[in-house]
Order: C-alpha cells, then sequence, then structure tokens
C-alpha cells in the first residue's frame, strides 16, 4: 500500500520537501513507516525520538495501523505562542 | 472562533468576540515577538502551522476550558509567516462572569496551546544565523 509522508519545519528543511510517498506492507504501522522513512531519508533519524504522529487531525500512537492513501504527519516539538 | 491567519491581528476586536451582557469579565492575552532570545539579538520570527490540525486543537482547548472553569465564550488566533518584533503572534480572549475564572482560563489555555497545537517557530538573529525552537 501506499501512504504520504508529511513533514514541517526543520525536517521538512533538513528532508528538502513537505511530501514523501511511501509504499509499505498492507497493515503497517507508524512505526514501520517511520522505519522505513529513516531508510530513505537517513538525515531525519535523530529528530525522530522527539517527533509526535499524526493522522486526520489527531494524535495517535506509533503502534497505530495504517491505511492505504493515509497521510502522516510528522510532528516535532511544538513552539507556538508567544 | 479559532483560527490560524497570516494576516496581522486585531487584539481590540478579538477580545470583543467574546463579550456577551451576562459577563463582568475579559482577560485578553497578546503575545508579542520579543527582540532576544538567551541573550541574543532577533530581528524577526516565522512561524509554520499544519493550519488545519491547529485550528482543531485551539477548538479543542477551548471547549476544554469552558468545561474547566466557568467561563463564558473564548477565542483564540494565532498568526503565521514572517512576523516582526513587537508584532502579535497569538491573542486568546476569555469571557467570564467573574475575573478570576477569566485569569486562570486564560493562562491555562496559553499553556495548553504551548504543547499541543501544531505551530513551529524560527528565529532569525541579528548575526546572520537562525534556529528553530526546541527542534535541534
Amino acid at each position: 500500500m501506499q501512504i504520504i509522508v508529511k513533514l514541517f519545519a526543520l525536517m521538512r528543511e533538513k528532508a528538502g520537501t513537505d511530501t514523501i510517498p511511501l509504499e509499505l506492507p498492507t497493515g503497517a504501522a507508524v512505526t514501520q513507516a517511520v522505519a522505513t522513512l529513516v531508510g530513505q531519508y537517513p538525515i531525519l533519524e535523530p529528530y525522530m525520538a522527539n517527533t509526535r504522529f499524526s493522522l486526520r487531525m489527531d494524535f495517535v500512537d506509533p503502534e497505530t495501523l495504517l491505511a492505504e492513501g493515509d497521510e502522516l504527519m510528522l510532528i516535532p516539538p511544538v513552539s507556538g505562542g508567544a | 472562533m479559532f483560527r490560524v491567519t497570516t494576516e496581522p491581528l486585531n487584539v481590540q476586536q478579538v477580545n470583543d468576540l467574546v463579550k456577551r451582557h451576562t459577563d463582568g469579565a475579559v482577560v485578553t492575552f497578546d503575545g508579542i515577538v520579543r527582540n532576544n532570545f538567551d541573550g541574543r539579538l532577533v530581528r524577526y520570527l516565522e512561524y509554520e502551522a499544519y493550519a488545519a490540525m491547529a485550528e482543531k486543537k485551539l477548538a479543542e482547548i477551548g471547549a476544554e476550558v469552558q468545561q474547566k472553569f466557568a467561563v463564558g465564550e473564548i477565542a483564540m488566533m494565532h498568526r503565521i509567516g514572517r512576523l516582526d518584533i513587537g508584532e502579535s503572534s497569538i491573542v486568546i480572549a476569555v469571557a467570564a462572569p467573574h475575573r478570576h475564572a477569566a485569569f486562570e482560563a486564560c493562562a491555562y489555555a496559553m499553556d495548553r496551546v504551548k504543547a499541543e497545537v501544531p505551530v513551529w517557530k524560527k528565529e532569525f538573529f541579528a548575526d546572520g544565523a537562525d534556529h528553530w525552537v526546541n527542534q535541534n
């Protein structure tokens, strides 16, 4: 199945893109998407320990299963406000 | 109202949005861009957001605040894009029948924003360097 990974802020700059399609086995979890992503973009590896994940505008656990066409958002530590 | 926008924020407008005739207080927080970070001179900031989720999270925080405190309406606006020193990056207004609840709810809402809303700040320093806050 194919999913889309979306990057923001520093990870977006490091990868040089905000959108990365990934090919994953059917029923893969977020953790498998991250492993595949880091395999293709080793430069993102150091940031993963502090990254949260979002599907359909909600935070999800790394064990969450993905479905075809999902957009997996990688959410770095937030720093909004003032 | 819960919104992420590239337009300059109007503090009075956000303040006025939440007033009802049963309220005796509006507490409005105006978060502004400061000219220094860790002793370094900041020239300007850029905010980036996952805007759709940020607006959803702001609304969820608004609902949470209304559950937790004896307050009325609440509005939160976050600006993104390039902001210069002294400009407002976030405005939070909370109305309540009595002032104590409004003060507490406003402070609580801001703490929740800083923890849960997908917005990121990049600082551009006077010496030409830049960095994303909390991401290295």
